[in-house]
């Protein structure tokens, strides 16, 4: 079965076979032998507000979505697999009257009771001004990380991290967000004085942090640049993967884009990385299962993509 | 000699294993990654305790949402008019009059005139009460209210771009068509626009960002956003009059043959 599967994608992948990070190991054994951890990570991005479920006349998403199912899915993949990363790429707020009507506290408190680990900021998360994201931050039980978005001037300052190492069954998975440029997209009035910093340099310098002081073995970027744009000169998630290297996962948001399964993209050391996006609206979870084992038992860039 | 061999080695091992314990403990790297699509449809049943959080909040909005703020005595769709209808120019009046005093006060000035988008118009305003409600469907977008200054040559690019003839609301301009759709007067304020006069043009952010290839709005000579929301207009404009009846009067019209 893995097998099959794994076949399919290097057919697939075939203009990168031999390039390393993807190797053949259809003799391996160790594709039989369990793996001695095992880490989910469970995925959403611009949910927007939309706490219900879209309603049932809604012509393209009727019935889909909704936080108190989505709260059941989530307990029961943390049943499955304790050591569950839950993860947003940004655009919490702005799409329904409960966003208008709360200013993001219902979604915050929401997140926090489904015990969401860490989420990005989106450009709608400024929808209320800095003052207004700043506001709901008591409500938030996560972290809210940004590499790329200098508060120091603002009332942000102090409020977000550029990275949270977490660790589960001693795997150490480092988790970062990079957003998106705010200028010709937000008022100004409403970012004020947040810097925009170049989300290359700074995936480089945060990805060498968590790989080299923080000795993370999982990098997984959470990102609201978009998964790509027709102009090439516009930085999105598929630029991201290709021009950095160390990040196994980027969650991408912002383009509402559903993908079926992860896209993958080889990095600048020619490595493999994942680039996944599941819609809007909370009408999918995506799920990423990690299988780990000691990296003195692994041939090196040895590595099996059953996506 | 012998032991003592051994010692040496089984202390060496003992320093090393220290050593490297000391660095670091075990490093793992993934060698099987496996990804899953969860759609949340309705298989899957609701978590009792979010469902209980949800509904005050849920309650409240809805209590809002109902509330009545006037009442319309007709039904007014945007498809009662060819070059205006009444529901397009209630929002046009509702933004000239609710944001006007707003502009005047920063800029020291009022604005002149006022030009949204036909397809802004979202929904039709329905005889009986008006809640809050109305104004979220007639606009679910947060779009804001900007004023844009204009060139008279962008106004006369505004008028060429208008004798299209789809209903765009207006309000404080006038546009009259020949019966071959040529444009046969326009004023603004009752008057002609002059080449070398500027204009003050309310409208929203999404049309002066091109929506709708509204290109005249490009390299406006200045803009100021107001910080009010189109939909926060209608439910203030709501709120001021207790009968809200609009009507499709003369502001853009075609002779007819």
């Amino acid at each position: 079965m893995i097998r099959r599967k794994f076949i399919k994608q290097t057919a697939a992948a075939s203009s990168l076979i031999g390039l390393g990070g993807l190797t053949m190991g259809m003799n391996s054994n160790s594709l039989l032998k369990p793996s001695k951890k095992h880490i989910t990570i469970l995925h959403t991005n611009d949910v927007h507000s939309h706490v219900e479920p879209f309603p049932s006349n809604d012509p393209k998403y009727a019935n889909l979505g909704g936080a108190a199912r989505r709260m059941n899915i989530i307990q029961n993949v943390r049943k499955e697999n304790p050591n569950t990363l839950l993860l947003d790429a940004g655009d919490i707020f702005q799409g329904t009257p409960y966003f208008n009507f709360y200013g993001g506290e219902l979604e915050f408190k929401l997140m926090s009771m489904m015990g969401y680990d860490a989420a990005t900021i989106g450009n709608h998360d400024f929808d209320n001004g800095i003052g207004g994201l700043a506001a709901q931050m008591p409500n938030a039980s996560f972290e809210l990380l940004s590499s790329n978005y200098d508060f120091s001037n603002t009332i942000m300052d102090g409020l977000t991290k550029p990275y949270k190492v977490f660790v589960k069954d001693g795997v150490r998975i480092g988790v970062f967000g990079v957003g998106i440029q705010l200028s010709g997209l937000v008022n100004k009035t409403m970012f004020k004085e947040t810097t925009y910093l170049d989300p290359i340099e700074l995936t480089i310098d945060t990805v060498d942090a968590l790989r080299n002081k923080e000795q993370c073995d999982i990098v997984i970027c959470l990102s609201h640049l978009g998964y790509s744009y027709k102009n090439e000169d516009k930085i999105s998630d598929l630029t991201l993967a290709a021009k950095t290297a160390g990040i196994d996962l980027i969650i991408g948001g912002h383009t509402h884009t559903f993908l079926e399964k992860p896209t993958i993209v080889q990095n600048k050391n020619e490595k493999f990385v994942l680039v996944n996006q599941v819609g809007w609206g909370g009408i999918n979870l995506g799920r990423i299962d990690f299988y780990l084992d000691e990296t003195n038992n692994l041939k090196s860039s040895s590595l099996v993509l059953d996506v | 000699m012998k032991r003592t061999t051994l010692i040496t080695i089984i202390s060496s091992i003992v320093i090393y294993t220290t050593v490297v314990s000391c660095k670091k403990e075990l490093h793992y790297a993934p060698e099987r990654i496996k990804s899953e699509l969860i759609t949340v449809n309705n298989n899957t049943g609701e978590n009792a305790e979010i469902v209980s959080f949800i509904d005050p909040y849920k309650n409240a909005i809805q209590a809002e949402m109902d509330s009545v703020l006037a009442v319309a005595p007709a039904s007014y769709t945007k498809k009662d008019g060819k070059f205006n209808t009444a529901v397009g120019n209630m929002m046009a009046d509702a933004v000239y009059e609710m944001t006007n005093p707003v502009f005047e006060k920063r800029a020291g000035y009022p604005f002149n005139a006022v030009l949204l988008n036909y397809g802004g118009i979202r929904s039709a305003l329905n005889q009986g009460p008006i809640t809050t409600r109305t104004a979220y469907e007639l606009m679910p977008f947060e779009n804001e209210v900007v004023v844009v200054e204009l060139s008279g040559k962008q106004m006369k690019a505004m008028f060429q771009y208008l004798k299209n003839g789809t209903a765009h609301p207006i309000s404080g301009m006038e546009i009259q068509l020949s019966n071959d759709g040529e444009i046969k007067k326009t004023l603004v304020q009752g008057e002609e626009v002059a080449d070398n006069n500027t204009y003050f043009i309310a409208t929203n952010d999404y049309l002066m960002n091109g929506g709708d290839n509204m290109t005249f709005f490009e390299n406006p000579v200045s803009v100021l956003p107001l910080d009010y929301k189109i939909r926060n207009v209608l439910i203030d404009y709501f709120k001021k009059y207790d009968t809200i009846a609009p009507v499709r009067d003369n502001r853009f019209t075609r002779d007819s043959k």
